[in-house]
């Protein structure tokens, strides 16, 4: 369920942000708890509330004191814009160093990228 | 205001057996409410340490305190300790039934409708003598006692031996769900790391009686990382890095280098055309039990060469 690339709250944090992006969770929706995830995902539950906590500070959920977890309002376009940003940064750099390293010139991946836009 | 002990505090720990020297210097504390893991080879002092820990043993040197108390031969420390130990043995005519009804008195906390559901999930057999079970049969038992004890430090010895990936689960599944319920502190020593790395808090590794590594869960990622690539490049990029393993066959090498590396140095081996990777704590445990000696040249550790 989680690899060793990147830190397991970091993977919890990802996993809630996917199902919201997806739609799968709305904005309103309650999020599973700590110790719910921590039993599910079977992990520790100071490891899934660190994963959380991320996604609180962030702004993506928020408390209701007494019930638990809820997507908070504007978080789906706020993770939008964010992934939108990495997207840019690091994918579009990577994919342009890989062309280039398969010696793909700009003319070509131009008209294959707007040949996929197109489908 | 004084600080408050933590759950488990053992300071410069040393043990010796005759001439073997099973524990060294041996210095971690675990917090209330962690489950730490105490991982090593066999033979690295675990279950040493656990006996001590535990009150079943005292220190050669060095001192354990438990809760600001000292646990070898306290009846105060007893209460609050559970450890069901790997040989443990029961009276001869004991069934299930007379456990339960015993464990009460060595367990304050005690919950008897917890043990009676923890019995029958794992299909504890009621009218077998339980000098009859079998390997994982007294597994799950141990395991029955030490959650339904409630032990506010409880203390496993590999509580997984014999027992099937079915019941593995149930009890991470228990153990987390009554983790949630009644906090209480987990001591726990396995060899089965990959299965139970992310139910820990905190791992403390020994290789050959001493201390090799003391990490909570979330600084674990960073601890080591694996370098991969044709043996000339590698060994040329590691040579004033701190490699805690080198693994050859015929051209391939990889090294495992802790502290781990920074992205600069990741950039440069990348360059170099190398790859690098986060190391898992099973693969970094396995480092220590086969540890680089530049002289020896890896030759210990090359295989397939002479093809």
């Amino acid at each position: 369920m989680f690899d060793e690339s990147r830190p397991i709250f970091q993977q919890v944090a990802d996993k809630i942000c996917d199902d919201i992006m997806s739609g799968a969770t709305a904005e309103g929706d309650q999020v599973p708890s700590t110790n719910e995830f921590a039993l599910f995902y079977r992990i520790n539950p100071a490891t899934a509330g660190k994963g959380l906590n991320l996604l609180v500070d962030r702004g993506i959920l928020f408390k209701k004191r007494g019930i638990g977890m809820f997507v908070a309002a504007g978080a789906r376009e706020k993770l939008r814009a964010e992934r939108e940003n990495a997207f840019i940064n690091t994918q579009i750099a990577g994919f342009v160093s890989g062309a280039k390293e398969l010696g793909i010139d700009l003319e070509t991946i131009q008209r294959l990228i707007a040949q996929e836009y197109r489908r | 205001m004084t600080a408050q002990p933590a759950a488990i505090e053992v300071k410069n720990l040393g043990r010796s057996f005759g001439t073997t020297r099973a524990l060294h210097d041996v210095t971690f504390t675990v917090p209330h409410g962690a489950i730490c893991g105490l991982l090593g080879s066999n033979g690295a002092g675990k279950t040493t340490a656990m006996a001590i820990i535990t009150g079943q043993d005292r220190p050669g040197s060095g001192e354990v305190v438990i809760e600001g108390m000292t646990p070898f031969e306290s009846d105060a420390v007893s209460e609050i300790i559970s450890f069901v130990r790997d040989n443990q043995r029961y009276p001869d005519d004991f069934r299930l039934h007379h456990i339960l009804r015993v464990a009460p008195l060595f367990h304050r906390d005690w919950d008897s409708q917890f043990a009676e559901r923890l019995a029958a999930l794992f299909g504890l057999p009621k009218r077998t003598l339980v000098k009859k079970y079998s390997r994982g049969q007294l597994s799950a038992l141990a395991i029955v006692i030490g959650l339904a004890s409630r032990a506010p430090i409880t203390v496993f010895d590999e509580p997984y031996l014999g027992l099937d990936i079915v019941a593995r689960e149930r009890f991470y599944e228990e153990l987390l769900a009554d983790q949630a319920a009644h906090p209480r502190t987990f001591l726990i020593s396995t060899h089965l790391v990959e299965e139970m790395e992310q139910i820990f808090d905190q791992v403390v590794v020994l290789n050959n009686g001493k201390v090799v590594l003391d990490a909570s869960a979330e600084d674990l990622h960073g601890q080591a990382t694996e370098v991969t690539g044709k043996y000339a490049e590698l060994t040329e990029f590691i040579a004033q890095l701190p490699v805690l393993r080198l693994r050859k066959v015929g051209s391939l090498a990889s090294a495992i280098i802790r502290p781990g590396l920074t992205s600069a140095q990741m950039e440069e081996a990348r360059q170099r055309g190398l790859s690098t990777a986060p190391v898992a704590l099973h693969d970094l445990i396995a480092a220590f039990g086969n540890t680089y000696s530049p002289d020896a040249d890896s030759e210990a550790d090359s295989r397939g060469s002479q093809e």
